[in-house]
């Protein structure tokens, strides 16, 4: 079993790198834990394969969604890799915490490694293949919305963007089938990532998926940017534009420059790994403390590319909610440059314990803290949105609120973390763990998860269960607390992260404590599970098809939920921020264009599909070492790639008369359409049309 | 604190309230941390931690208190608020919001600064004695501490007298890792090929635990030592009972510590070669190719 | 100069071309944003080189292994091909003959590949007497800089390729303008970047 089958054709790969294998000859709790996960994958995707058969929707699936370069179904899409990734990503959270809650002065269920993989696959996936694209999702879905567009800057490279993402998703799921993940953690610190440590696939599994996912947020940027520099509507300056596409514009630019030090951490690590050049090694002059700069100067904006969005997601829910202005909308769009600049300047704070100069930890000490005024201002800016409003408890705004609250707290470890005699004692231990979910469950999660609320009426023409949205929320809020509070104790009573098993029996309480919270987080997603299906089955009854459900403020509430294609039979003409707000108070807001025209879209592109295909088995090929692989995965991206650049018959017309019809439609609803009241917002008198007060 | 750590031995199974014994079992695992200092440098850090959360009190309070007292008071049943829809911005709130932070931060920024420099783990500790110097090289998966002037060696035992001062020097025989000890000073990385440092001392006498935070395999979480803090007097005893072993530490034994496995028990050595610290740091970045 | 004729950095077609002039707005601010996340590689590649220098690990040197000879002649090759795409896009924007603009492209990949091959013996060279990347994390680093570079200029030299194909098979439409003004682009960055790693890396490693 040890000699690799048909070296040629098969590269590196024997037969116990299939769990299923490893099972049948060792079958015990470990070894039947990964074949289970590996059996629950297999037999997920066989599952869809068969419905979709049966369904006879294979068609459908490739002309309307696959080959889409719709940026609204492309957001869509997203959100879908997301929410699955979100599924495993959590599982394995409870898998971890019930394996430290169990392992006490014993092994526990699952082997170290095995317990190393999982959370080095939790943080990767959390970051890279949840948060990311919920975020790049949204983005994609609501900025040209916002900003009065019809479609992105470049809509095929948005399309290689999505595939790219699937396919360093599909990279960090294939380990669960075939071979073993990384055991190096999220951030891959070499030497213990380098060949000689580590001599087997997982580091490569996760240097491929990365990778994957850093080219596809580069691009993601640089079309955001982009598209909104260039793409808005007529009067619509920058500062009269939506909070989130301000946030999502200093995100692009966060990924246009943070994602590169990604790549290159990546890439040396992999040419130490391929070639045998020597950055990171321990050997001939290789430098371990490079990789943690290159690492962080990406991890730190990372962070703020995965909070900026929700900070602008809670700017509109807040402000919505409360039906009120946004309170200080320029200085929090100066606080949101702020933290965008200031975030490149504080990478050295995961490293303080390196062991350089006093002074140089202070100077990023001290920068650290500063990140801490502007976002400390935009927690006092909605505060004072909420002052003298109307607010109304709905499940976003359910979010908004624990996010306030709990993201304080949050800062509050931030700043004992920023203190570096104080991060010497606890860094690397729970109380790290603690503190980055504090932030990042209640800034990046919760802001999703209420985007999620707010906007899935606009995307789908129904309103979401409140009930269970509401049941959902209060799992996320319980769960974070019971699962996350325990973890600062622990750290600060010097239990280190990532240990698979303990022998301090005074940990225990605190660590059931932590499984319990991990229980009712799980909870929380299957909560979103049931209120999508009760959601859909109730959706007749909560149909919002004149579009405003909310009394929304930005361009996206004035058009059709779902909206059209276009987006826009006619680009608006703004003359102001709340231009659409403004327009429901004077009386016009739906008035129809005086002629309908012609409107230019992308026609469907086979490119993204292919290009995401031959990434995925060019990265899976460099993984198993099938160079004959690799090599015919990048040529035929290549290839893909300079066969697109001589289309020319790329667009399609939607004729006036379509548009016409579409819109007509829409207009006779909302002319039958009740006004409603914000105090019946949730009802299903709630056809979405709001009722407003001059 | 310790009344509560005396409450938690008496909570038996069964107890009627979930939160009693969640709380009285954290104070028990509080006592191996930093709140339960055992040396100069772990109780300042404590103090410095003091200090900040009293600040940091005032900085949270305000929105502790704002956001349930607005979001409740403005509340759309509500009809005895005024609304005011169009109101988006104040200068003075403006500078209330801006001003206070900066001001904390810059105060905090002091505060940072002084204690970063003070507890600089390069700083000697200031003593009327010499500090102790123990050289540490971090291995897969145990501690090897070397003696380099008592001329002994340990492994997974780091035995220091009370009330004098401890110079360690870390290097790595393998890939990087962190020594932490909670109750007597803050984590500093050990790496292969480079020399840090880390000052403490031990104010009481105890056994202090002792371990890597930075994963590193499968052996990762039994990479734990004790540190014993004895008596001057003992700590003398101790070093001639570590000499009475008469186990040197030889090439073989060499080989055995430093290839990749657990430790079992801590182990004790006689004697050990001259410039061992130095040779394993070079030969972490010879002896694997890789 | 009007707004509409400084719409984007770069040769404006704007005198010639107004439609193909107003779609290279945001297409060639697109490609800027690329190379300015591309200029971060570079840059972090610089600083990386900077960090390994010292760790030649016994073995070749700087002064041990750069000629001035040869890397001189890649500066000049490199530069004059930058010349002759300059050349290329002038004739392109004043609409020349197309069999012009061929010519000067044609010279320019010429040029490229001569580059690329003066690279490829110089790293020959190198290779052969023992200063590989394995050898050194100096090494390491310097063939992880320079080669990028030249990887940079082999996609470009195909990139011109291309664009000759298309130029011949589709004729100067507004898209092979605009690409033609991003390859162009694309050109001059390989030149600056070169320019950075003939003053930073050979330079210096030159003087003792």
């Amino acid at each position: 079993m040890s000699a690799p089958l048909l070296p040629a054709l098969l590269g590196r790969f024997r037969w116990d790198a299939l769990p299923f294998v490893r099972a049948w000859e060792n079958p015990n709790a470990n070894e039947l834990i990964a074949a289970g996960a590996g059996a629950l994958v297999v037999a997920g995707a066989l599952f869809m394969v068969v419905l979709i058969t049966r369904l006879g929707r294979w068609r459908w699936l490739w002309t309307e969604w696959l080959t889409s370069l719709d940026h609204k179904k492309i957001g869509i899409m997203y959100i879908v890799i997301a929410l699955v990734m979100l599924a495993r990503a959590l599982i394995e959270a409870n898998l971890m915490r019930l394996q430290q809650a169990v392992a006490i002065g014993n092994p526990g269920l699952v082997a170290p490694e095995h317990f190393a993989e999982l959370f080095s696959t939790h943080g990767s996936i959390m970051i890279f293949f949840m948060a990311m694209p919920f975020l790049t999702g949204l983005i994609n879905y609501l900025v040209p919305l916002q900003i009065g567009a019809r479609d992105v800057a470049y809509p095929l490279l948005n399309a290689i963007g999505l595939w790219l993402t699937a396919a360093g998703a599909g990279l960090m799921m294939a380990p669960l089938v075939i071979g073993r993940f990384s055991t190096g953690g999220w951030s891959g610190y070499p030497p213990f990532t380098e060949i000689g440590f580590n001599p087997g696939v997982g580091p490569d599994y996760w240097i491929w998926a990365i990778t994957l996912g850093s080219i596809a947020s580069t691009l993601a940027g640089i079309n955001i940017a982009v598209t909104i520099y260039k793409m808005r509507c007529p009067g619509m300056t920058l500062m009269r534009m939506p909070l989130f596409a301000w946030t999502s514009l200093c995100t692009a630019i966060l990924m246009i420059f943070a994602m590169p030090p990604l790549t290159v951490a990546t890439a040396l690590l992999a040419l130490d790994r391929y070639l045998d050049f020597h950055f990171f090694t321990n050997a001939l002059g290789g430098n371990m403390m490079h990789y943690a700069n290159l690492f962080w100067m990406f991890g730190h904006p990372e962070v703020y590319i995965v909070i900026l969005p929700a900070f602008g997601i809670y700017s509109e829910v807040v402000s919505t909610f409360s039906s009120k202005e946004l309170y200080g909308y320029n200085s929090l769009v100066i606080a949101t440059m702020a933290i965008a600049v200031l975030s490149f300047t504080v990478w050295l704070h995961h490293f303080f314990t390196m062991g350089q100069s006093p002074s140089l930890n202070a100077v990023f000490g001290i920068a650290t803290m500063a990140i801490g005024v502007p976002t400390g201002v935009k927690i006092y800016n909605w505060i004072w949105t909420m002052f003298r409003g109307e607010v109304r408890f709905t499940t976003p705004m359910c979010y908004a609120l624990a996010f306030m609250m709990t993201f304080v707290l949050g800062g509050l470890t931030g700043i004992i973390l920023a203190f570096p005699p104080l991060d010497y004692i606890v860094h690397n231990t729970l109380f790290l763990v603690a503190h980055f979910h504090n932030m990042l469950i209640s800034g990046t999660l919760y802001g999703l998860l209420a985007a999620y609320t707010f906007w899935f009426p606009k995307a789908f023409g129904f309103r979401l269960d409140e009930r269970w949205g509401k049941i959902s929320c209060a799992c996320w809020v319980i769960g974070f607390y019971l699962a996350f509070m325990p973890l600062y104790v622990l750290g600060a009573a010097g239990m280190a992260r990532r240990t698979p098993a303990v022998m301090e029996t005074a940990y225990r309480p605190w660590l059931y404590a932590a499984e319990v919270g991990a229980l009712v987080l799980f909870c929380g997603f299957v909560a979103l599970l049931v209120q999508l299906w009760v959601s859909l089955r109730n959706r007749a009854a909560t149909r919002v098809f004149a579009g405003d459900p909310w009394d929304g403020r930005a361009l996206e509430w004035s058009i059709a939920a779902p909206p059209p294609e276009y987006n826009f039979a006619r680009l608006p003409q703004v003359d102001q921020r709340h231009w659409f707000f403004d327009a429901k108070r004077k009386g016009a807001p739906y008035a129809p264009p005086a002629r309908y025209e012609d409107i230019q879209m992308p026609k469907n592109s086979a490119v993204a599909p292919i290009i995401g295909i031959a990434s995925t088995a060019a990265g899976f090929a460099l993984v198993w070492h099938m160079w004959w692989l690799a090599i015919l995965g990048v040529l035929a991206v290549v290839a893909t790639v300079i066969t697109r650049s001589f289309a020319r018959d790329t667009h399609r017309l939607i004729p006036a008369s379509a548009v016409e019809r579409m819109e007509r439609t829409w207009l006779d609803a909302v002319a039958r359409a009740r006004p409603i009241p914000r105090e019946m917002e949730t009802t299903p008198a709630n056809a979405g049309l709001a009722e407003v007060h001059p | 604190m310790k009344r509560s750590g005396e409450g938690a031995r008496a909570v038996r199974p069964g107890a009627a309230l979930l939160g009693l014994p969640l709380l009285l079992g954290g104070c028990e695992a509080l006592k191996l941390g930093v709140v339960n200092h055992a040396g100069p440098v772990a109780a300042d850090q404590w103090h410095l931690f003091l200090q900040l959360a009293l600040v940091l009190i005032f900085v949270a309070g305000p929105v502790f208190i704002l956001v349930p007292l607005f979001a409740w008071h403005y509340r759309l049943s509500n009809r005895d608020d005024a609304y005011r829809p169009n109101w988006g911005f104040s200068w003075p709130l403006e500078l209330l919001i801006w001003i206070p932070p900066a001001a904390i931060v810059i105060g905090l920024g002091v505060l940072l600064w002084n204690a970063t420099h003070r507890l600089d783990p390069y700083r000697p500790l200031a003593s009327n004695q010499p500090p102790l110097e123990v050289q540490v090289v971090a291995l897969d998966w145990k501690w090897l501490f070397i003696y380099p002037k008592e001329g002994i060696a340990t492994v997974n035992r780091l035995a220091i007298p009370v009330g004098r001062p401890v110079h360690l020097s870390l290097t790595s025989g393998t890939v990087m890792q962190s020594l932490l000890i909670p109750q007597l000073a803050g984590q500093i990385y050990a790496m292969a090929g480079m020399r840090t440092h880390l000052h403490l001392a031990a104010s009481r006498a105890g056994v202090f635990r002792g371990q890597n935070t930075q994963f590193n395999g499968k052996g990762f979480q039994n990479q734990k030592f004790d540190v014993v803090a004895l008596p001057p007097a003992d700590y003398r005893r101790w070093l001639g009972q570590v000499r009475a072993v008469r186990r040197p530490l030889d090439d073989k034994t060499l080989a055995a510590i430093t290839a990749r496995s657990i430790a079992p028990q801590p182990a004790l050595f006689s004697s050990v070669p001259p410039g061992l610290f130095e040779h394993l740091m070079i030969a972490s970045t010879q002896g694997q190719a890789h | 100069m009007t707004a509409g004729e400084t719409k984007h950095p770069g040769l404006n077609l704007g005198s010639t071309d107004a439609q193909a002039h107003e779609a290279a707005g945001s297409a060639l601010f697109g490609f800027w944003a690329f190379l300015m996340s591309d200029a971060v590689i570079f840059a972090l590649l610089f600083a990386t080189y900077g960090v390994m220098l010292p760790a030649t690990a016994g073995g070749p040197t700087p002064a041990s292994e750069y000629k001035i000879g040869p890397t001189f002649l890649e500066t000049l090759v490199l530069l004059t091909s930058s010349l002759t795409y300059g050349l290329a896009s002038i004739a392109m924007k004043h609409g020349a003959a197309q069999a012009s603009i061929q010519t000067w492209l044609g010279l320019t990949l010429a040029l490229g590949l001569l580059f690329l091959g003066l690279e490829l013996h110089d790293f020959a060279g190198m290779i052969a007497h023992g200063a590989t990347p394995m050898r050194s994390g100096f090494l390491s680093a310097f063939f992880a800089l320079v080669p990028l570079h030249g990887l940079h200029v082999l996609a470009g030299s195909l990139w011109i390729v291309v664009m000759m194909a298309q130029l011949r098979i589709i004729g100067l439409d507004a898209r092979v303008k605009i690409n033609l003004l991003r390859l162009g682009l694309f050109w001059h960055f390989l030149d600056i970047i070169w320019i950075a790693i003939f003053s930073t890396v050979y330079l210096p490693g030159l003087i003792p």
